[in-house]
């Protein structure tokens, strides 16, 4: 079926929409929020070109948060605590990590509150609501290719890292969004029938930020308990990008464990969401 | 037969409503029910409520429309038409029942929704499209049209939190109007703006009904609806309680207003509502005050009966009536207000129906006391019509001009 079939059968002029009360698990509709692919390019950019307006340094602040993050941890705990960086210097490592680092903290966080903060669209408008988080996922991918850029100069600075790993990038930065969008949706979801998420979240944000190796290496953790890190699907990911980005081998095994993981949490987010999500009009 | 455009079969939707605050007199009472809290809206959130909690906002309602029909929907507010229509809009899913909409839907709850106020005009119109589902390619061929209508040419890169409300306002319905659906529901978003701008409103939407587009329109404005709409809805405490022609509908629905309330106070407005109020109603000697129709030669009579609660200085009775939004006419029940003792009055009006183009007119009735500079208002409180046979007195081309009426009205005070 072609775009323009699916744009015809949600926006046709002889659909016909039946409306019925739903109950219980149901499927994304795919085709659907394909059809609305337009709407989710606009929310995204909007809240891309919103984001800094009125602002002195516009998107200067794009490069300068995660430099001065950077900056911040390589100081504390690269200079003063002396953390190990597996024999790299410690500002390429921890900035390696904090790329999708930041990027996960950030879509998750903003995510999560995203449909209390669209409740008036919610309440007045209908459209596939996972674009909502969707959105304030996809708005967080620019300022993730801006600090890519940021790291590969650091790269050049440092004089390490460029090896053909570097092509897993890509990869291993699509199953960070599929994670971020799993926890991201379900966070949205959950926020808007118990508000205690809006509390939680950061909270769960730091201490999923202590449990993923970021400022710390994954070496410090003993060889038989790094398996149970996996399980945190950030450990792999995370780890994987040091590899692509400091041109290390992969841990294949820890990788896949994460990528499972990952593709589960996706899952289960989209598929709460989905249960609940007629709901919302209702509670929001 | 074609099919209809919109069907409704059996449509129940129920909503929980939240219990009204606990009271705590002691504080072990407060911190037992605090530790007791979150458990128990743990329940209510998670959709378990009690019997009592539970409110049944539309029960068993049924209808049809087909293409083209242009249907308005009344009833008082809490009788389920808000809730209707986010049904039909999907923004809510009703808990029992099917609906099957025939074709493109769009609805317009709100005038601007989604608007953000950091982005310029231009690009809200892309932004507000998209979110009612229109495509960009679509949004730019009707781009200059939408920047026509709501008349901010200059304006149009300029942010829209430096927008003034009515330009707001005129754009956000600019490009709601100009969507391309085939049904469009509508809820009370002529309620805001200036006259004008709602004069152009309902323009628009007669030109859309007139395009054959299907229109259900929800509104107070019982002049609108009976301007817009062919066929009318009541709702009452969230049944269908009528379906059929406008005149009867409101008809239907100033009896159902009339049967419950406190006289008609409930209707009027404004500060002097301590000291006056509305009685009774009757035009030409009939409890009717809704959907009569007069030939050009009849005389409208329009008999309102009032209370004043006490003794009123410089007292005097005024009605307006309109057409569509547009004030026909302004008729004083005295030439100066005079002085009422309190109690029951009764205030007259007469006009010759030729005075009045054939088409529908609601009454506004307002009292003031110059002395106490209070006023009060009852809001499209009459309507009738003038029909469209021709009378020899009758001449539509005689120009326009201001009416004076002389002592048209009369008020005796009664015992």
């Amino acid at each position: 079926m072609s775009a323009n079939q699916f744009q015809e059968q949600y926006f046709g002029h002889h659909h016909v929409t039946v409306i019925e009360p739903t109950k219980g698990w149901r499927m994304l509709d795919w085709r659907e929020l394909w059809a609305y692919r337009e709407l989710l390019w606009v929310l995204t950019t909007r809240d891309i070109k919103v984001r800094y307006k009125q602002t002195v340094l516009g998107a200067g602040w794009a490069i300068l948060r995660p430099v001065i993050t950077m900056v911040i941890f390589s100081v504390i705990f690269g200079q003063l605590a002396r953390m190990p960086s597996d024999g790299h210097p410690y500002p390429v490592f921890v900035y390696a990590a904090l790329l999708p680092w930041t990027f996960f903290a950030a879509a998750i966080g903003t995510s999560g509150g995203s449909l209390v903060g669209s409740s008036h669209l919610v309440s007045k408008v209908y459209f596939p609501r996972l674009i909502i988080p969707l959105s304030s996922v996809g708005a967080g991918l620019v300022d993730l290719l801006i600090s890519t850029g940021i790291l590969l100069l650091m790269m050049l600075y440092y004089g390490v890292g460029w090896s053909w790993n570097l092509l897993a990038a890509p990869l291993l930065l699509l199953a960070v969004i599929f994670t971020a969008l799993g926890v991201g949706t379900l966070l949205s979801a959950l926020t808007v029938a118990y508000r205690d998420f809006t509390h939680l979240t950061p909270f769960m944000v730091q201490i999923w930020m202590y449990i993923t190796p970021v400022i710390f290496p994954l070496s410090l953790v003993p060889e038989r308990w790094q398996w149970l890190m996996f399980l945190n699907p950030m450990t792999g990911l995370v780890e994987g990008f040091r590899s692509a980005f400091l041109d290390r081998p992969f841990d294949l095994t820890g990788l896949s464990i994460s990528f499972v993981i990952a593709i589960v949490i996706f899952l289960t987010g989209v598929a709460y969401f989905e249960k609940v999500e007629r709901r919302f009009a209702d509670i929001i | 037969m074609t099919k209809p455009a919109i069907k409704v079969e059996g449509l129940w939707k129920e909503y929980i409503v939240g219990h009204a605050q606990e009271r705590h007199d002691t504080f072990y009472e407060l911190l037992t029910s605090s530790l007791k809290a979150p458990l128990k809206r743990l329940r209510k959130l998670g959709g378990q409520a009690d019997e009592t909690e539970r409110f049944w906002a539309l029960k068993d309602v049924n209808f049809e429309i087909q293409p083209g029909e242009v249907v308005g929907v009344i009833g008082r507010n809490g009788a389920g038409k808000s809730t209707l229509l986010k049904i039909l809009s999907r923004i809510t899913a009703p808990t029992k029942g099917r609906i099957e909409v025939r074709g493109r839907l769009a609805s317009l709850l709100e005038v601007g929704t989604g608007f953000h106020p950091e982005l310029s005009g231009r690009e809200n119109i892309f932004l507000n499209g998209a979110i009612l589902g229109m495509t960009r390619k679509e949004v730019a061929r009707k781009f200059d049209e939408i920047v026509a209508f709501a008349e901010i040419e200059k304006f149009i890169d300029t942010p829209v939190k430096r927008y003034s409300s009515g330009m707001y306002v005129r754009l956000a319905f600019g490009v709601a109007a100009h969507l391309d659906s085939d049904v469009l529901v509508v809820d009370e978003v002529l309620a805001v703006g200036d006259s004008v701008f709602q004069e152009k409103c309902m323009g628009k939407m007669g030109d859309l009904s007139a395009g054959g587009r299907t229109v259900l329109f929800v509104s107070h404005n019982l002049g609108a609806i009976s301007r817009l709409c062919s066929r009318a809805l009541v709702l009452n405490a969230g049944a269908l309680s009528f379906d059929g022609a406008t005149g009867d509908g409101l008809t239907h629905y100033s009896a159902i207003t009339k049967g419950s309330g406190r006289g008609h106070t409930s209707a009027c407005t404004g500060p002097l509502i301590e000291k006056a109020g509305v009685v009774s109603v009757s035009i030409n000697d009939s409890e009717e005050i809704a959907g009569q129709v007069f030939k050009p030669e009849h005389m409208i009579v329009l008999a309102i009966t009032g209370r004043l609660h006490e003794a009123l200085r410089e007292f005097r009775v005024t009605i307006c009536v309109y057409k569509g939004d547009q004030l026909i006419i302004g008729m004083h029940d005295s030439e100066s207000p005079t002085d009422m003792p309190a109690g029951l009055f009764e205030s007259r009006f007469t006009i010759p129906a030729y005075f009045l183009s054939p088409g529908e007119y609601s009454v506004d009735i307002n009292m003031y006391s110059d002395y106490v500079g209070q006023w009060l208002v009852a809001k499209s409180f009459a309507l009738f019509s003038v029909s469209t046979e021709w009378y020899s007195l009758y001449e539509p081309n005689h120009g326009m001009g201001l009416i004076n009426l002389r002592q048209a009205g009369t008020r005796e005070g009664k015992i």
